[in-house]
């Protein structure tokens, strides 16, 4: 077993522009989840509406910046849209409607009526959308190599997009930290624990869990757009299987946490490939097919993440006197 | 808090009414069904910056590959003749980006074989260069463009993840340029029908779904995998076992129960004793779902599997087509929908149920073992999902690891809509999602037909959060 080839991946994985875009959704979804207490299950249809918003416009000739306050915009209607029938609701209707509002936008961006606009099942190319994106990098053209890691510095998977996307993670955490630590952020901690006790001190709660709603779900975007600037928009890549890979990253690195998101997901997308190498090498392809390993990857996941919420309810980071995960 | 038996009533009389309604429905046999299959397909074509691709693959209306069918695509690039190939296949190179008229020669289709929709013949597909652009041509009963048969479609090369087509959302396009065929009163009458059909096999999937929900307040989002399971349960045993499909249908019902009962027995009940909570064990259910769905691919690969292949006959009633298929299938829903009626109103456990359902709480202060009927919900409500499985695999024409999942929502929209908790909620929500969902196909793309059932759940919580059935009570 070629061990320096497997932690090469493994460490390759950890920088990712996949593993920051997820730490970026997780911050997201924590300030939904782990702040407010919101049972959002349409996280992935934050990012796809990023990730539309952004190529499209994008697409469509408008600058860099356009395209990204274009995408923002998307999020913040889509959260008003889902918020204001749900947000006096109980929970777990939050989390029904959020997922439906998630599946619409998916059903809808891969149907064939709207091939001119999002290409359907077969999504946009990277290459009709990343060149604003690339055109910023300071870098020259070329490939760089650290340590074992070799990208190009500027085209698809490239160290620019990695440093961006990390960059954005750093100012997301930093930005959360200072939320957390605000009187805004203390509302919505109250919000969570016991929402009538922070009603009859006369605050409206409504508008603190759009607010919240909203900022999440921006985050949401902006982790859409750095997740699809390496690849494609593609519809089917960012349904349900999506969301709940969020939510296993935030439960794993611990919620209402600032570093738990995106300790999630390093361990999360690093313990993936490090199932997928060493098995592809242990196991013989007669007992279990190369596929069938990717298969077992996420097979794993799924069992982690019932584990995870029966024992470990607070993650890695979390403090379980801090967090009471039901909300209601 | 009304006692039980009175609240019951007028939800009792309405279900019996409907179970009457359905059983008559499903005798007079104005039904319909799906015919043919359409698949989108990977192809010899290969798609780069200076090439277009036109693809598709036929098949013949019982599925099997349609070979040597000459397909003429013609546009700005000039004019291509493509044939399918052995497994159906076909693909044509464009140069140029632009709308191509694509031709099937009806004069090449295999023996006894039409068109589903001869007016979509021609059809006009745009092509972008370095992309592929699919070209289908359902085969089988010209229905007037009506009755777009949901049949998955293979897994699709293009999304990444092991994310396969999912069945019902895939659905051959006939009438996806926005329902242009017209609304006529044909069409109206089939996909009504069409839509009893598929609302009363969903009934059988979620009154599993509410009746949990009811009696221990968990939103299982696991549930689809319990259609799933009914679905490839039936598929290895006629397939792989080689028994007939009623043997094989009874066994996959069986065993669905039987894993519900297990489920219970061995993950819900030491939860509930442990005094997980609710959220906490919402979230396990995802997990089990994700962990469910990729076992399921893990065994048996992310392609459509398919429980029987002979090529199903159609009866046509007036001015609608339902296959032999389709008609026993929803014979036995309204048989089973029926005794579920019966059992829940009729019998002593079947009343106990209710009354859990109602209010555990004061249910268990009356004498019922709270515990015992929340595993007889298990173990039924995984057996009628299982069988609400094995016959939606015969409606869809194939099963595949996504079955469930992808109905999974349109079940939350049915018992949502009739009413979170209530058995009979769940019947109505689902007959009025089907039909929502079958009659959306006249004016929106028949691709799109799940988006409206979704669209439907999201105003009913702004609008009547307690569904149809449901008691008006604050919520949240």
């Amino acid at each position: 077993m070629d061990w320096t080839r497997i932690l090469t991946n493994v460490a390759g994985e950890i920088i990712a522009p996949t593993t920051a875009a997820y730490a970026l959704a997780a911050i997201g979804l924590n300030v939904h989840f782990g702040l407010t207490g919101l049972l959002n299950f349409g996280q992935a249809g934050f990012m796809l509406l990023g990730a539309y918003g952004f190529a499209i416009s994008t697409i469509a000739g408008y600058p860099i910046w356009v395209a990204l306050l274009i995408a923002i915009a998307c999020a913040v209607i889509f959260a008003l849209i889902l918020g204001i029938p749900t947000l006096k609701l109980r929970g777990d209707y939050l989390a029904i409607v959020t997922i439906a509002a998630a599946e619409i936008v998916r059903i809808v961006g891969r149907s064939t009526a709207m091939t001119g606009l999002t290409g359907a099942s077969s999504g946009l190319r990277g290459n009709s959308y990343k060149e604003s994106f690339q055109a910023l990098s300071p870098f020259p053209d070329g490939t760089t190599d650290v340590g074992p890691l070799s990208y190009s510095n500027n085209a698809s998977n490239s160290w620019w997009i990695r440093i961006v996307g990390w960059a954005l993670v750093a100012l997301a955490c930093l930005l959360v930290w200072r939320l957390m630590n605000s009187p805004w952020g203390r509302v919505l901690k109250g919000i969570r624990e016991d929402e009538d006790a922070v009603r009859s001190l006369g605050k409206n709660v409504y508008a603190y869990k759009m607010q919240s709603l909203v900022l999440g779900g921006v985050i949401g975007a902006v982790a859409g757009i750095v997740y699809v600037l390496p690849r494609a928009v593609q519809p089917d890549s960012m349904g349900r299987p999506m969301t709940f890979f969020v939510w296993t990253i935030l439960l794993l690195g611990g919620a209402a946490t600032v570093f738990g998101p995106v300790l999630g997901s390093m361990i999360f997308w690093a313990a993936l490939m490090l199932i997928k190498t060493v098995m592809r090498s242990a196991v013989p392809p007669d007992i279990m097919r190369t596929e069938q390993i990717e298969q077992f990857g996420w097979i794993v996941v799924g069992v982690t993440l019932m584990l995870l919420v029966i024992f470990r309810p607070q993650g890695m980071l979390g403090d379980k006197k801090e967090l009471a995960i039901n909300v209601r | 808090m009304r006692p039980h038996a009175t609240t019951d009533r007028s939800p009792t009389a309405r279900a019996l009414l409907l179970a009457l309604v359905l059983s008559a429905l499903a005798s007079l046999g104005v039904l319909v069904a799906p015919a043919g299959t359409a698949h989108a397909a990977a192809t010899a074509c290969v798609a780069d910056p200076t090439t277009g691709c036109v693809t598709g693959t036929l098949r013949t209306a019982g599925g099997q590959p349609a070979v040597g069918v000459e397909i003429t695509v013609d546009g700005p690039g000039g004019s291509t003749t493509a044939t399918s190939g052995a497994d159906g296949r076909w693909s044509a190179a464009a140069t140029e980006a632009g709308e191509y008229s694509v031709t099937v020669d009806e004069s090449t289709l295999p023996e006894g074989e039409t068109l589903r929709d001869p007016a979509n013949n021609p059809r006009t597909v745009t092509v972008t260069l370095g992309t592929s652009a699919g070209a289908l041509f359902p085969f089988g009963q010209p229905t007037g463009g009506g009755a777009a048969a949901p049949t998955p479609a293979p897994g699709d090369d293009s999304a990444d993840a092991g994310q396969g087509a999912e069945p019902g959302v895939d659905t051959a396009p006939v009438d996806s340029a926005g329902g242009a065929g017209g609304v006529t009163w044909g069409r109206v009458a089939q996909q009504a029908l069409a839509g009893l059909v598929f609302g009363s096999l969903l009934a059988l999937a979620s009154i599993g779904l509410s009746l949990i929900f009811g009696t221990t307040g968990l939103s299982n989002f696991a549930h689809g995998e319990q259609v799933t399971l009914g679905g490839i349960l039936a598929y290895v045993g006629v397939q792989t076992l080689g028994l007939p499909l009623l043997v094989a249908g009874a066994l996959a019902v069986l065993l669905a129960g039987v894993s519900g009962w297990l489920q219970d027995k061995f993950l819900w009940h030491p939860l509930r004793r442990r005094r997980v909570g609710m959220t906490q064990q919402l979230i396990v259910t995802i997990g089990l779902a994700i962990a469910l769905q990729y076992t399921y691919q893990f065994f048996f690969g992310a392609s459509s599997l398919r429980i029987t292949t002979a090529n199903p006959e159609s009866i046509r009633f007036g001015p609608v087509f339902i296959t032999q298929q389709s008609l026993t299938s929803v014979i036995i829903a309204a048989v089973v929908l029926a005794g579920v009626a019966y059992f829940l109103v009729a019998t002593r456990t079947g009343r106990a149920t209710r009354a859990v359902s109602d209010n555990p709480a004061l249910a268990a202060a009356s004498g019922i073992s709270v515990e015992r009927i929340i595993r007889l919900v298990w173990t039924f409500g995984a057996a009628l999902a299982g069988l609400g499985g094995v016959l939606m695999g015969l409606y869809l024409n194939a099963t595949s690891w996504n079955m469930g999942g992808t109905l999974l929502l349109l079940m939350f929209a049915a018992v949502t809509l009739g009413g979170l908790g209530t058995a009979f909620g769940a019947l109505v929500g689902s007959l009025v999602i089907g039909l929502v969902v079958e009659m959306s196909n006249l004016v929106i793309p028949s691709d799109m037909r799940y988006a409206g059932a979704l669209v439907i759940l999201i105003l009913i919580l702004l609008f009547r959060p307690q569904g149809i059935l449901g008691r008006a009570e604050r919520i949240g």
